[in-house]
Protein backbone atom coordinates (compact mmCIF):
# COMPACT_ATOMS: atom_id res chain seq x y z
CA UNK A 1 0.00 0.00 0.00
CA UNK A 2 2.86 2.39 0.86
CA UNK A 3 4.56 1.52 -2.41
CA UNK A 4 1.34 2.09 -4.28
CA UNK A 5 0.95 5.51 -2.62
CA UNK A 6 4.51 6.52 -3.59
CA UNK A 7 4.06 5.36 -7.19
CA UNK A 8 0.66 7.02 -7.50
CA UNK A 9 2.06 10.27 -6.12
CA UNK A 10 4.96 10.05 -8.60
CA UNK A 11 2.64 9.43 -11.54
CA UNK A 12 0.18 12.18 -10.60
CA UNK A 13 3.01 14.62 -9.92
CA UNK A 14 4.50 13.83 -13.33
CA UNK A 15 1.16 14.35 -15.01
CA UNK A 16 0.48 17.60 -13.17
CA UNK A 17 3.96 18.91 -13.91
CA UNK A 18 3.41 18.09 -17.59
CA UNK A 19 0.50 20.52 -17.81
CA UNK A 20 1.70 23.16 -15.33
CA UNK A 21 5.37 23.73 -16.17
CA UNK A 22 6.24 26.71 -18.33
CA UNK A 23 9.04 25.16 -20.35
CA UNK A 24 7.75 22.79 -23.03
CA UNK A 25 10.73 20.44 -22.87
CA UNK A 26 10.34 20.19 -19.11
CA UNK A 27 6.72 19.21 -19.73
CA UNK A 28 7.83 16.45 -22.09
CA UNK A 29 10.29 15.15 -19.49
CA UNK A 30 7.54 15.27 -16.87
CA UNK A 31 5.35 13.18 -19.17
CA UNK A 32 8.18 10.64 -19.32
CA UNK A 33 8.18 10.54 -15.51
CA UNK A 34 4.43 9.93 -15.51
CA UNK A 35 4.88 7.10 -18.07
CA UNK A 36 7.58 5.53 -15.92
CA UNK A 37 5.33 5.79 -12.87
CA UNK A 38 2.54 4.03 -14.77
CA UNK A 39 4.97 1.30 -15.83
CA UNK A 40 5.99 0.78 -12.21
CA UNK A 41 2.31 0.55 -11.24
CA UNK A 42 1.85 -2.18 -13.87
CA UNK A 43 4.85 -4.02 -12.47
CA UNK A 44 3.38 -3.67 -8.98
CA UNK A 45 0.31 -5.51 -10.32
CA UNK A 46 2.56 -8.33 -11.60
CA UNK A 47 1.89 -7.31 -15.20
CA UNK A 48 5.48 -7.68 -16.42
CA UNK A 49 4.73 -7.48 -20.10
CA UNK A 50 2.58 -4.36 -19.83
CA UNK A 51 5.10 -2.69 -17.55
CA UNK A 52 8.16 -3.30 -19.70
CA UNK A 53 6.29 -2.56 -22.91
CA UNK A 54 5.17 0.71 -21.34
CA UNK A 55 8.78 1.70 -20.65
CA UNK A 56 10.04 0.46 -24.02
CA UNK A 57 7.34 2.16 -26.09
CA UNK A 58 6.37 5.22 -24.08
CA UNK A 59 9.59 6.27 -22.31
CA UNK A 60 11.83 4.98 -25.09
CA UNK A 61 9.93 6.09 -28.17
CA UNK A 62 6.89 8.27 -27.54
CA UNK A 63 8.63 10.66 -25.13
CA UNK A 64 11.50 10.99 -27.61
CA UNK A 65 9.07 11.69 -30.45
CA UNK A 66 7.35 14.37 -28.35
CA UNK A 67 10.69 15.98 -27.61
CA UNK A 68 11.68 15.90 -31.28
CA UNK A 69 8.36 17.45 -32.25
CA UNK A 70 8.91 20.24 -29.73
CA UNK A 71 12.42 20.97 -30.92
CA UNK A 72 11.63 20.81 -34.64
CA UNK A 73 8.62 23.13 -34.52
CA UNK A 74 8.88 26.83 -33.99
CA UNK A 75 7.11 28.98 -31.44
CA UNK A 76 7.39 26.45 -28.69
CA UNK A 77 8.11 29.29 -26.27
CA UNK A 78 5.56 29.78 -23.53
CA UNK A 79 3.36 32.86 -24.07
CA UNK A 80 3.68 35.65 -21.56
CA UNK A 81 0.12 35.06 -20.36
CA UNK A 82 1.13 31.80 -18.73
CA UNK A 83 0.28 28.18 -19.35
CA UNK A 84 -3.40 28.39 -18.39
CA UNK A 85 -5.72 28.92 -21.30
CA UNK A 86 -8.79 31.14 -20.95
CA UNK A 87 -11.17 28.23 -21.11
CA UNK A 88 -9.55 26.24 -18.33
CA UNK A 89 -12.86 25.89 -16.49
CA UNK A 90 -14.55 24.16 -19.45
CA UNK A 91 -11.49 21.93 -19.84
CA UNK A 92 -11.66 20.98 -16.19
CA UNK A 93 -15.36 20.08 -16.48
CA UNK A 94 -14.76 17.94 -19.58
CA UNK A 95 -11.80 16.17 -17.97
CA UNK A 96 -13.81 15.50 -14.82
CA UNK A 97 -16.72 14.17 -16.89
CA UNK A 98 -14.46 11.81 -18.83
CA UNK A 99 -12.87 10.62 -15.59
CA UNK A 100 -16.31 10.07 -14.03
CA UNK A 101 -17.51 8.00 -17.00
CA UNK A 102 -14.35 5.87 -16.97
CA UNK A 103 -14.49 5.38 -13.21
CA UNK A 104 -18.16 4.45 -13.40
CA UNK A 105 -17.44 1.92 -16.16
CA UNK A 106 -14.57 0.38 -14.21
CA UNK A 107 -16.58 0.07 -10.99
CA UNK A 108 -19.62 -1.36 -12.80
CA UNK A 109 -17.55 -3.87 -14.72
CA UNK A 110 -16.45 -5.50 -11.48
CA UNK A 111 -19.90 -7.06 -11.10
CA UNK A 112 -19.93 -8.38 -14.66
CA UNK A 113 -16.61 -10.20 -14.37
CA UNK A 114 -16.36 -13.62 -12.77
CA UNK A 115 -15.21 -13.41 -9.18
CA UNK A 116 -11.80 -15.02 -8.90
CA UNK A 117 -10.52 -16.15 -5.57
CA UNK A 118 -6.83 -15.99 -6.32
CA UNK A 119 -4.87 -13.52 -8.39
CA UNK A 120 -4.47 -14.79 -11.94
CA UNK A 121 -0.83 -15.41 -12.83
CA UNK A 122 -0.39 -14.23 -16.40
CA UNK A 123 3.05 -14.88 -17.83
CA UNK A 124 4.53 -13.25 -20.91
CA UNK A 125 4.36 -16.61 -22.69
CA UNK A 126 0.59 -16.77 -22.17
CA UNK A 127 0.15 -13.27 -23.61
CA UNK A 128 2.25 -14.27 -26.60
CA UNK A 129 0.23 -17.43 -27.17
CA UNK A 130 -3.03 -15.50 -26.93
CA UNK A 131 -1.81 -12.85 -29.37
CA UNK A 132 -0.59 -15.43 -31.88
CA UNK A 133 -3.53 -17.78 -31.43
CA UNK A 134 -6.92 -16.45 -30.46
CA UNK A 135 -6.34 -12.76 -31.14
CA UNK A 136 -4.24 -13.09 -34.28
CA UNK A 137 -6.83 -11.35 -36.49
CA UNK A 138 -7.07 -8.14 -34.40
CA UNK A 139 -3.27 -8.13 -34.18
CA UNK A 140 -2.95 -8.34 -37.95
CA UNK A 141 -5.55 -5.61 -38.45
CA UNK A 142 -3.63 -3.33 -36.09
CA UNK A 143 -0.42 -4.17 -37.94
CA UNK A 144 -1.99 -3.27 -41.30
CA UNK A 145 -3.33 -0.03 -39.83
CA UNK A 146 0.08 0.94 -38.47
CA UNK A 147 1.79 0.09 -41.76
CA UNK A 148 -0.75 2.20 -43.63
CA UNK A 149 -0.14 5.11 -41.25
CA UNK A 150 3.61 4.77 -41.72
CA UNK A 151 3.35 4.70 -45.52
CA UNK A 152 1.07 7.74 -45.33
CA UNK A 153 3.63 9.61 -43.26
CA UNK A 154 6.39 8.74 -45.72
CA UNK A 155 4.26 9.90 -48.65
CA UNK A 156 3.53 13.22 -46.93
CA UNK A 157 7.23 13.73 -46.29
CA UNK A 158 8.19 12.78 -49.87
CA UNK A 159 5.69 15.20 -51.37
CA UNK A 160 7.19 18.13 -49.50
CA UNK A 161 10.66 17.19 -50.64
CA UNK A 162 9.55 16.94 -54.27
CA UNK A 163 7.89 20.35 -54.36
CA UNK A 164 10.89 22.00 -52.80
CA UNK A 165 13.12 21.12 -55.74
CA UNK B 1 36.35 -29.19 -6.82
CA UNK B 2 35.31 -28.02 -10.29
CA UNK B 3 31.79 -27.58 -9.04
CA UNK B 4 32.88 -25.53 -6.04
CA UNK B 5 34.98 -23.26 -8.20
CA UNK B 6 32.08 -22.87 -10.62
CA UNK B 7 29.70 -21.85 -7.86
CA UNK B 8 32.25 -20.03 -5.71
CA UNK B 9 30.48 -16.66 -5.80
CA UNK B 10 27.08 -18.17 -5.09
CA UNK B 11 28.52 -20.17 -2.17
CA UNK B 12 30.34 -17.08 -0.89
CA UNK B 13 27.09 -15.13 -0.90
CA UNK B 14 25.25 -17.89 0.97
CA UNK B 15 28.11 -18.12 3.47
CA UNK B 16 27.99 -14.38 4.18
CA UNK B 17 24.22 -14.16 4.59
CA UNK B 18 24.29 -17.26 6.79
CA UNK B 19 25.59 -15.09 9.62
CA UNK B 20 22.58 -12.79 9.53
CA UNK B 21 19.08 -13.07 11.00
CA UNK B 22 16.45 -14.48 8.65
CA UNK B 23 14.49 -11.27 8.09
CA UNK B 24 17.65 -9.45 6.99
CA UNK B 25 18.80 -12.15 4.57
CA UNK B 26 16.89 -11.21 1.37
CA UNK B 27 17.88 -7.56 1.66
CA UNK B 28 21.54 -8.30 2.25
CA UNK B 29 21.57 -10.91 -0.52
CA UNK B 30 20.24 -8.33 -2.98
CA UNK B 31 22.68 -5.75 -1.68
CA UNK B 32 25.63 -8.10 -2.08
CA UNK B 33 24.72 -8.81 -5.71
CA UNK B 34 24.35 -5.09 -6.43
CA UNK B 35 27.72 -4.36 -4.81
CA UNK B 36 29.32 -7.13 -6.85
CA UNK B 37 27.91 -5.71 -10.10
CA UNK B 38 28.91 -2.17 -9.13
CA UNK B 39 32.43 -3.33 -8.33
CA UNK B 40 33.14 -5.72 -11.19
CA UNK B 41 31.92 -3.73 -14.18
CA UNK B 42 33.64 -0.43 -13.41
CA UNK B 43 36.76 -2.56 -12.89
CA UNK B 44 36.27 -4.06 -16.34
CA UNK B 45 35.64 -0.52 -17.59
CA UNK B 46 39.09 0.50 -16.37
CA UNK B 47 40.66 -2.54 -18.03
CA UNK B 48 38.88 -1.95 -21.32
CA UNK B 49 39.85 1.75 -21.39
CA UNK B 50 43.47 0.76 -20.90
CA UNK B 51 43.17 -1.97 -23.54
CA UNK B 52 41.59 0.49 -25.92
CA UNK B 53 44.25 3.15 -25.47
CA UNK B 54 47.08 0.64 -25.73
CA UNK B 55 45.50 -1.26 -28.61
CA UNK B 56 44.63 1.85 -30.59
CA UNK B 57 48.16 3.06 -30.00
CA UNK B 58 49.52 -0.14 -31.52
CA UNK B 59 47.19 0.10 -34.52
CA UNK B 60 48.22 3.70 -35.12
CA UNK B 61 51.94 3.02 -34.76
CA UNK B 62 52.40 4.85 -31.48
CA UNK B 63 53.07 3.68 -27.96
CA UNK B 64 50.01 4.74 -26.03
CA UNK B 65 50.00 5.48 -22.29
CA UNK B 66 53.22 4.18 -20.68
CA UNK B 67 54.09 6.59 -17.89
CA UNK B 68 51.84 5.73 -14.92
CA UNK B 69 52.97 2.52 -13.28
CA UNK B 70 54.65 -0.39 -15.07
CA UNK B 71 53.81 -0.23 -18.82
CA UNK B 72 51.19 2.39 -18.02
CA UNK B 73 48.75 -0.03 -16.39
CA UNK B 74 47.82 2.47 -13.67
CA UNK B 75 46.64 5.02 -16.23
CA UNK B 76 42.89 4.44 -15.49
CA UNK B 77 43.54 5.13 -11.79
CA UNK B 78 45.23 8.40 -12.66
CA UNK B 79 42.36 9.28 -14.99
CA UNK B 80 39.84 8.56 -12.25
CA UNK B 81 41.63 10.74 -9.70
CA UNK B 82 41.92 13.50 -12.27
CA UNK B 83 38.19 13.37 -13.00
CA UNK B 84 37.37 13.47 -9.28
CA UNK B 85 39.44 16.52 -8.44
CA UNK B 86 38.66 18.57 -11.55
CA UNK B 87 36.42 21.59 -11.28
CA UNK B 88 32.78 20.91 -12.12
CA UNK B 89 31.86 23.64 -14.60
CA UNK B 90 28.18 24.22 -15.29
CA UNK B 91 27.40 26.70 -18.10
CA UNK B 92 25.64 29.85 -16.90
CA UNK B 93 22.60 29.39 -19.14
CA UNK B 94 22.32 25.62 -18.64
CA UNK B 95 19.22 24.05 -17.19
CA UNK B 96 20.78 23.11 -13.87
CA UNK B 97 18.41 20.38 -12.70
CA UNK B 98 18.26 18.52 -16.01
CA UNK B 99 21.99 19.08 -16.54
CA UNK B 100 22.67 17.38 -13.21
CA UNK B 101 20.13 14.57 -13.65
CA UNK B 102 21.22 13.42 -17.13
CA UNK B 103 24.55 11.72 -16.27
CA UNK B 104 23.17 10.24 -13.05
CA UNK B 105 20.17 8.73 -14.81
CA UNK B 106 22.33 7.42 -17.64
CA UNK B 107 24.55 5.50 -15.23
CA UNK B 108 21.50 4.19 -13.34
CA UNK B 109 19.67 2.80 -16.36
CA UNK B 110 22.85 1.36 -17.84
CA UNK B 111 23.57 -0.56 -14.64
CA UNK B 112 19.95 -1.73 -14.41
CA UNK B 113 20.49 -3.82 -17.54
CA UNK B 114 22.91 -6.08 -15.66
CA UNK B 115 20.12 -7.25 -13.39
CA UNK B 116 18.95 -9.84 -15.92
CA UNK B 117 22.23 -10.97 -17.49
CA UNK B 118 23.22 -14.53 -16.49
CA UNK B 119 26.89 -14.12 -15.60
CA UNK B 120 27.46 -17.75 -14.73
CA UNK B 121 25.57 -20.85 -13.68
CA UNK B 122 22.99 -19.65 -11.08
CA UNK B 123 24.48 -16.19 -11.27
CA UNK B 124 21.58 -14.07 -12.51
CA UNK B 125 20.69 -11.26 -10.14
CA UNK B 126 16.97 -11.25 -11.01
CA UNK B 127 15.98 -14.39 -12.97
CA UNK B 128 13.05 -12.80 -14.73
CA UNK B 129 10.52 -14.34 -17.06
CA UNK B 130 10.66 -11.32 -19.36
CA UNK B 131 14.37 -10.65 -18.94
CA UNK B 132 15.07 -9.68 -22.54
CA UNK B 133 12.17 -7.23 -22.53
CA UNK B 134 13.47 -5.68 -19.32
CA UNK B 135 16.90 -5.27 -20.84
CA UNK B 136 15.55 -3.49 -23.91
CA UNK B 137 13.27 -1.30 -21.80
CA UNK B 138 16.30 -0.09 -19.87
CA UNK B 139 18.27 0.41 -23.09
CA UNK B 140 15.45 2.53 -24.48
CA UNK B 141 15.43 4.74 -21.38
CA UNK B 142 19.07 5.65 -21.98
CA UNK B 143 18.04 7.60 -25.08
CA UNK B 144 16.07 10.09 -23.04
CA UNK B 145 19.06 10.79 -20.78
CA UNK B 146 21.23 11.47 -23.82
CA UNK B 147 18.67 13.96 -25.04
CA UNK B 148 18.46 15.54 -21.57
CA UNK B 149 22.23 16.00 -21.52
CA UNK B 150 22.34 17.62 -24.94
CA UNK B 151 19.35 19.85 -24.50
CA UNK B 152 20.09 21.10 -21.00
CA UNK B 153 23.60 22.26 -21.93
CA UNK B 154 22.16 25.10 -24.09
CA UNK B 155 24.92 24.57 -26.59
CA UNK B 156 24.33 24.08 -30.30
CA UNK B 157 26.96 21.38 -30.58
CA UNK B 158 25.49 19.53 -27.63
CA UNK B 159 21.99 19.71 -29.03
CA UNK B 160 23.10 18.60 -32.50
CA UNK B 161 25.03 15.73 -30.94
CA UNK B 162 22.03 14.71 -28.88
CA UNK B 163 19.71 14.81 -31.87
CA UNK B 164 22.12 12.69 -33.88
CA UNK B 165 22.54 10.28 -31.00
CA UNK B 166 18.82 9.90 -30.40
CA UNK B 167 18.00 9.48 -34.10
CA UNK B 168 20.73 6.88 -34.42
CA UNK B 169 19.77 4.99 -31.28
CA UNK B 170 16.09 4.87 -32.26
CA UNK B 171 16.93 3.70 -35.79
CA UNK B 172 19.28 0.94 -34.67
CA UNK B 173 17.12 -0.17 -31.80
CA UNK B 174 14.67 -1.66 -34.30
CA UNK B 175 17.20 -4.06 -35.91
CA UNK B 176 18.65 -4.78 -32.47
CA UNK B 177 15.25 -5.96 -31.23
CA UNK B 178 14.43 -7.75 -34.49
CA UNK B 179 17.67 -9.73 -34.52
CA UNK B 180 17.06 -10.78 -30.92
CA UNK B 181 13.51 -11.87 -31.77
CA UNK B 182 15.03 -14.63 -33.93
CA UNK B 183 16.61 -16.11 -30.81
CA UNK B 184 13.33 -15.77 -28.92
CA UNK B 185 11.59 -17.63 -31.75
CA UNK B 186 14.15 -20.43 -31.57
CA UNK B 187 13.97 -20.86 -27.79
CA UNK B 188 10.37 -19.87 -27.21
CA UNK B 189 11.29 -17.82 -24.15
CA UNK B 190 12.19 -14.26 -23.21
CA UNK B 191 14.10 -15.44 -20.17
CA UNK B 192 17.85 -15.07 -20.65
CA UNK B 193 18.51 -18.03 -18.33
CA UNK B 194 16.38 -20.24 -20.53
CA UNK B 195 18.17 -19.00 -23.64
CA UNK B 196 21.54 -20.00 -22.14
CA UNK B 197 20.15 -23.35 -20.99
CA UNK B 198 19.06 -24.20 -24.54
CA UNK B 199 22.53 -23.39 -25.88
CA UNK B 200 24.33 -25.31 -23.15
CA UNK B 201 24.16 -28.68 -24.95
CA UNK B 202 26.83 -30.45 -26.90
CA UNK B 203 26.87 -32.72 -29.95
CA UNK B 204 30.20 -34.49 -30.53
CA UNK B 205 31.74 -32.08 -28.02
CA UNK B 206 30.61 -29.02 -29.98
CA UNK B 207 28.16 -26.51 -28.47
CA UNK B 208 24.63 -25.71 -29.69
CA UNK B 209 25.27 -21.96 -29.86
CA UNK B 210 22.83 -20.01 -31.97
CA UNK B 211 25.64 -18.38 -33.90
CA UNK B 212 26.25 -21.78 -35.52
CA UNK B 213 22.82 -21.86 -37.21
CA UNK B 214 22.19 -20.00 -40.51
CA UNK B 215 19.75 -17.39 -39.21
CA UNK B 216 21.52 -17.26 -35.88
CA UNK B 217 24.70 -16.24 -37.69
CA UNK B 218 22.89 -13.65 -39.81
CA UNK B 219 21.18 -12.29 -36.69
CA UNK B 220 24.54 -12.24 -34.90
CA UNK B 221 26.10 -10.06 -37.59
CA UNK B 222 23.10 -7.72 -37.60
CA UNK B 223 23.10 -7.62 -33.79
CA UNK B 224 26.79 -6.75 -33.70
CA UNK B 225 26.24 -3.88 -36.16
CA UNK B 226 23.19 -2.56 -34.32
CA UNK B 227 24.91 -2.92 -30.93
CA UNK B 228 27.89 -0.90 -32.17
CA UNK B 229 25.55 1.84 -33.35
CA UNK B 230 23.46 1.68 -30.18
CA UNK B 231 26.49 2.34 -27.99
CA UNK B 232 27.69 5.15 -30.31
CA UNK B 233 30.95 3.38 -31.04
CA UNK B 234 33.15 3.97 -34.04
CA UNK B 235 32.37 3.68 -37.00
CA UNK B 236 28.97 4.90 -35.80
CA UNK B 237 30.30 7.60 -33.45
CA UNK B 238 28.83 10.59 -35.27
CA UNK B 239 27.08 11.90 -32.13
CA UNK B 240 30.47 12.67 -30.67
CA UNK B 241 32.38 13.28 -33.88
CA UNK B 242 35.25 15.40 -32.59
CA UNK B 243 35.93 16.99 -35.95
CA UNK B 244 32.38 18.33 -36.24
CA UNK B 245 30.76 18.59 -32.83
CA UNK B 246 33.55 19.03 -30.26
CA UNK B 247 32.34 16.14 -28.12
CA UNK B 248 28.65 15.85 -28.98
CA UNK B 249 26.06 15.77 -26.25
CA UNK B 250 28.53 15.86 -23.36
CA UNK B 251 30.52 18.86 -24.59
CA UNK B 252 29.47 20.96 -21.61
CA UNK B 253 30.25 18.36 -18.97
CA UNK B 254 33.46 18.43 -17.02
CA UNK B 255 35.00 16.71 -14.05
CA UNK B 256 33.15 13.80 -12.59
CA UNK B 257 30.00 14.29 -14.68
CA UNK B 258 32.09 13.75 -17.79
CA UNK B 259 33.55 10.68 -16.13
CA UNK B 260 30.00 9.45 -15.56
CA UNK B 261 29.24 9.72 -19.27
CA UNK B 262 32.47 7.94 -20.06
CA UNK B 263 31.64 5.23 -17.54
CA UNK B 264 28.08 5.00 -18.87
CA UNK B 265 29.32 4.51 -22.43
CA UNK B 266 31.77 1.76 -21.56
CA UNK B 267 29.46 0.02 -19.12
CA UNK B 268 26.75 0.05 -21.80
CA UNK B 269 29.27 -1.49 -24.20
CA UNK B 270 30.15 -4.20 -21.70
CA UNK B 271 26.48 -4.85 -21.01
CA UNK B 272 25.44 -5.10 -24.65
CA UNK B 273 28.43 -7.38 -25.27
CA UNK B 274 27.14 -9.50 -22.40
CA UNK B 275 23.71 -9.61 -24.00
CA UNK B 276 25.19 -10.51 -27.38
CA UNK B 277 27.26 -13.25 -25.78
CA UNK B 278 24.18 -14.54 -23.97
CA UNK B 279 21.98 -14.56 -27.04
CA UNK B 280 24.37 -15.89 -29.66
CA UNK B 281 27.55 -17.18 -28.07
CA UNK B 282 26.04 -19.40 -25.41
CA UNK B 283 26.40 -17.04 -22.43
CA UNK B 284 28.33 -18.84 -19.72
CA UNK B 285 28.54 -22.19 -21.51
CA UNK B 286 31.97 -23.45 -22.51
CA UNK B 287 32.97 -23.47 -26.20
CA UNK B 288 33.86 -27.18 -26.08
CA UNK B 289 32.41 -29.93 -23.92
CA UNK B 290 35.82 -30.80 -22.46
CA UNK B 291 36.32 -27.18 -21.39
CA UNK B 292 33.44 -27.45 -18.93
CA UNK B 293 35.98 -27.88 -16.13
CA UNK B 294 36.68 -24.15 -16.38
CA UNK B 295 34.16 -22.18 -14.28
CA UNK B 296 31.12 -20.82 -16.13
CA UNK B 297 31.65 -17.20 -15.05
CA UNK B 298 35.09 -17.26 -16.63
CA UNK B 299 33.53 -17.99 -20.03
CA UNK B 300 31.00 -15.20 -19.69
CA UNK B 301 33.63 -12.58 -18.91
CA UNK B 302 36.02 -14.00 -21.52
CA UNK B 303 33.30 -13.60 -24.15
CA UNK B 304 32.61 -10.03 -23.04
CA UNK B 305 36.26 -9.09 -23.24
CA UNK B 306 36.62 -10.74 -26.66
CA UNK B 307 33.72 -8.65 -27.86
CA UNK B 308 35.35 -5.51 -26.42
CA UNK B 309 38.60 -6.32 -28.24
CA UNK B 310 36.57 -6.66 -31.42
CA UNK B 311 35.08 -3.20 -30.80
CA UNK B 312 38.54 -1.73 -30.31
CA UNK B 313 39.77 -3.40 -33.48
CA UNK B 314 36.83 -1.93 -35.42
CA UNK B 315 37.50 1.52 -33.98
CA UNK B 316 41.09 1.29 -35.11
CA UNK B 317 40.11 0.11 -38.59
CA UNK B 318 37.01 1.83 -39.95
CA UNK B 319 36.47 5.47 -40.89
CA UNK B 320 33.40 7.26 -39.54
CA UNK B 321 30.17 7.07 -41.53
CA UNK B 322 28.19 10.05 -42.79
CA UNK B 323 24.78 10.75 -41.29
CA UNK B 324 22.78 9.85 -44.43
CA UNK B 325 24.83 6.68 -44.94
CA UNK B 326 24.12 5.75 -41.36
CA UNK B 327 20.35 6.15 -41.71
CA UNK B 328 20.17 4.51 -45.14
CA UNK B 329 22.17 1.58 -43.85
CA UNK B 330 19.82 1.11 -40.88
CA UNK B 331 16.52 1.37 -42.71
CA UNK B 332 17.36 0.07 -46.19
CA UNK B 333 19.76 -2.74 -45.43
CA UNK B 334 19.84 -3.89 -41.82
CA UNK B 335 16.10 -3.74 -41.17
CA UNK B 336 14.99 -5.67 -44.33
CA UNK B 337 17.65 -8.29 -43.66
CA UNK B 338 16.48 -8.80 -40.08
CA UNK B 339 12.88 -9.09 -41.31
CA UNK B 340 13.96 -11.75 -43.82
CA UNK B 341 15.76 -13.44 -40.98
CA UNK B 342 12.50 -13.64 -39.02
CA UNK B 343 10.85 -15.40 -41.96
CA UNK B 344 13.75 -17.84 -42.23
CA UNK B 345 13.56 -18.53 -38.50
CA UNK B 346 9.88 -19.40 -38.91
CA UNK B 347 10.70 -21.69 -41.83
CA UNK B 348 13.42 -23.37 -39.74
CA UNK B 349 10.90 -24.02 -36.99
CA UNK B 350 8.34 -25.62 -39.31
CA UNK B 351 10.69 -27.69 -41.46
CA UNK B 352 11.44 -29.95 -38.53
CA UNK B 353 14.63 -31.79 -37.72
CA UNK B 354 16.95 -32.81 -40.51
CA UNK B 355 19.62 -31.85 -42.95
CA UNK B 356 17.28 -30.20 -45.47
CA UNK B 357 16.48 -27.16 -43.34
CA UNK B 358 20.15 -26.29 -43.04
CA UNK B 359 20.51 -26.25 -46.82
CA UNK B 360 17.29 -24.32 -47.51
CA UNK B 361 17.76 -21.68 -44.79
CA UNK B 362 21.42 -21.11 -45.64
CA UNK B 363 20.59 -20.84 -49.34
CA UNK B 364 17.84 -18.26 -48.77
CA UNK B 365 20.03 -16.07 -46.55
CA UNK B 366 23.15 -16.38 -48.69
CA UNK B 367 21.32 -15.55 -51.92
CA UNK B 368 19.57 -12.58 -50.26
CA UNK B 369 22.86 -11.14 -49.03
CA UNK B 370 24.69 -11.76 -52.31
CA UNK B 371 21.91 -10.36 -54.51
CA UNK B 372 21.34 -7.42 -52.17
CA UNK B 373 25.04 -6.66 -52.09
CA UNK B 374 25.39 -6.91 -55.88
CA UNK B 375 22.41 -4.63 -56.53
CA UNK B 376 23.62 -2.16 -53.95
CA UNK B 377 27.11 -2.04 -55.44
CA UNK B 378 25.80 -1.67 -58.99
CA UNK B 379 23.46 1.21 -58.11
CA UNK B 380 26.35 3.05 -56.47
CA UNK B 381 28.30 2.96 -59.77
CA UNK B 382 31.68 2.61 -58.13
CA UNK B 383 34.43 3.68 -60.49
CA UNK B 384 37.99 4.88 -60.08
CA UNK B 385 38.35 7.18 -57.10
CA UNK B 386 37.97 10.86 -57.92
CA UNK B 387 38.89 13.87 -55.82
CA UNK B 388 37.19 17.22 -55.56
CA UNK B 389 39.01 20.17 -54.04
CA UNK B 390 37.65 23.43 -52.71
CA UNK B 391 38.25 26.17 -55.24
Amino acid sequence: MVIFAILAALTVAGGLAAVMLRNTVHCALAVAVAFAGLALLFLRLNAQFAGFAQILVYVGAVAILVVFAILLTRNSETPATGVFSKTWLAGLVIAAAVFAVLAWAVIKSQAALPQEQTEPQISVAQIGNALMGRYVLPLEIVAVLLTAAMIGAVIVAMHEKGSAK
Amino acid sequence: MTNTLDQIFVLLKHWIIGFLPVWLQPIVAALLSVVAILAVFPGLFAISVLLERKGLGRMQNRIGPNRVGPLGVLQPVADGIKALIKEDVIPYSADHVVHFLAPVMLVVVVFMGYAVLPMGRNMTFVPMDAGLLFYFAMGASAELTVFMAGWSSRNKYSLLGAMRAVAQMISYEVPLLMSSVVIVMMTGSLSLDKIVEVQNQYTWGLPHWFVFTPMGFAAFVMFAIAATAETNRSPFDLPEGESELVAGYFTEYSGFKFAEFFLGEYVAMLSISGLGATLFLGGWSAPLAILNVVPSWFWFFAKIMTWICFYIWMRGTFPRLRQDQLMNFAWKFVLPMTLLNLLVAGLWRFMGEGFLRWVVCSAILLSAYIIGGRIGMRSKKFGPRSYRYAE
